[in-house]
């Protein structure tokens, strides 16, 4: 195997190959990979964009859940405050009415008895007179006493 | 392939030798020269088919292949060659893939070619066939005729791979001059290693030596390395049955060092540039 003119040809060869490589092969292809890496990149920062964005919406939603459950037991904080004082109310009132009930009822006992009291003194003192009434009579007629006496058994 | 008329010296000799045109410094190695512009083109071609239709969407299985070598060259590039230069990372590409598909054709079988090639040539090109041959055996007349000479494996081809390393050697010529100057070339050479004006005849030898030992070392390398595996290759074939273990393990290994071979000859060629392209 000699040196001959092959080498010459390889060499032509690879110039053009060189040649055609610089001109249609490296550009096309090494384009497509940095803009593929780039789209890469910008990929997974809007990834982490994305991911900081949810972490926000999350920790927005966790202080409006917050919030609301507050409202929420301040709401019901407030209607029973509002229950308990209308109980109150409500207790207060009927103390009052009963009260009043009863002072009516009393002051109608009352009345009642004073009346009583009175029929009863003014029919004591009737029976008082009736009875002073039939010791004189007797005194004065045996007869006459008997017949008084039976009309007071009769009376009474 | 060992056949019985054909002597073991034959048998090698045939397999080593080409089919070549011409006479003397201007004989052309068809075989070698031939494929090597074959495997060439394969590449540029089916690169620059992926190139035209490259997305930077999802890529298909081919362009993700093609993707991955442009960037492990474009890797090794970046890291070596610090000068901004657009034409550096082509020329390794070129030269990876190349070498690589030349080195490749070493692990087809060393006599599926020539048989087939000489029974082409026997069929229809009788004009290729020695006249010795003319009461051969149709088998022996296959081997015979100039067709079946022709070699695949280029990167087993000195010539080949000594083209190769000439058209380094003009780019370290060019990268020099072009980021140097003439001048700054021409004092590079003549003031290192010792910077004495006295000494420039000596450092003129000791530069040009080392200028030269880089593209012929590069290319004795390449050759070497395959010319070798080559002959282990005709040397297994040629033990009969026993070769087809041999066979596979030998193929199996020069899967490595096929790729190593043309890793190498890349690497070197773009450490020689940058060398030439660096302002010392």
């Amino acid at each position: 195997m000699d040196i001959n003119a092959t080498l010459l040809g390889q060499s032509i060869a690879m110039a053009v190959f060189v040649w055609f490589t610089l001109k249609f092969v490296w550009p096309p292809i090494n384009a497509a990979i940095e803009e593929r890496q780039k789209k890469i990149a910008d990929g997974l920062a809007a990834t982490d964009r994305a991911e900081k964005d949810l972490h926000l919406a999350q920790d927005k939603a966790k202080e409006y859940l917050r919030e609301a459950k507050e409202q929420a037991s301040a709401i019901i904080e407030q209607a029973r405050k509002r229950e308990s004082k209308m109980i109150d109310e409500a207790v207060a009132k009927a103390n009052a009415e009963r009260e009043q009930i009863l002072e009516q009822a009393r002051a109608e006992v009352e009345a009642d008895r004073s009346r009583l009291r009175e029929e009863l003194r003014k029919q004591v003192a009737s029976l008082a007179v009736a009875g002073a009434e039939r010791i004189l009579q007797r005194e004065i007629d045996d007869a006459a006493h008997s017949d008084i006496l039976e009309k007071l058994v009769q009376e009474l | 392939m060992a056949d019985s008329n054909i002597s073991v010296q034959g048998y090698i000799n045939h397999h080593l030798s080409d089919l070549t045109i011409g006479e003397g410094f201007w004989a052309v190695n068809v075989g070698s020269l031939g494929w090597s512009i074959i495997l060439g083109t394969i590449f540029i071609i089916s690169f620059a088919w992926v190139g035209r239709r490259a997305t930077a969407g999802v890529p298909g299985k081919f362009q993700c292949f093609v993707e991955m070598i442009v960037e492990f060259v474009g890797k090794n590039v970046k890291e070596t060659f610090h000068v901004k230069d657009k034409l550096i990372a082509p020329i390794a590409l070129t030269i990876f893939m190349w070498i690589f598909l030349m080195n490749l054709m070493k692990l087809v079988p060393v006599d599926w070619f020539p048989v087939v090639a000489g029974f082409f040539g026997v069929m229809f090109y009788t004009p290729g066939l020695p006249e010795y041959a003319a009461d051969y055996s149709f088998l022996e007349q296959i081997m015979a005729h100039k067709w079946s000479y022709m070699k695949i494996a280029p990167t087993t081809d000195v010539n080949i791979t000594l083209g190769l390393a000439l058209g380094v050697f003009i780019l370290i010529l060019g990268y020099s001059i072009y980021y140097k100057g003439l001048g700054g070339f021409a004092k590079e050479l003549s003031f290192t290693p010792f910077n004495h004006w006295s000494l420039i005849p000596f450092n003129l030898v000791l530069e040009l030596v080392t200028l030269l030992a880089k593209p012929i070392s590069l290319g004795l390398r390449l050759f070497g390395n395959l010319y070798a595996g080559e002959v282990i290759f005709l040397l297994i074939a040629l033990v009969g049955l026993a070769q087809l273990p041999l066979h596979f393990v030998w193929a199996v290994f020069h899967i490595l060092v096929i790729v190593l071979q043309a890793f190498i000859f890349m690497m070197l060629t773009i450490v020689y540039l940058s060398m030439a392209a660096e302002k010392h």
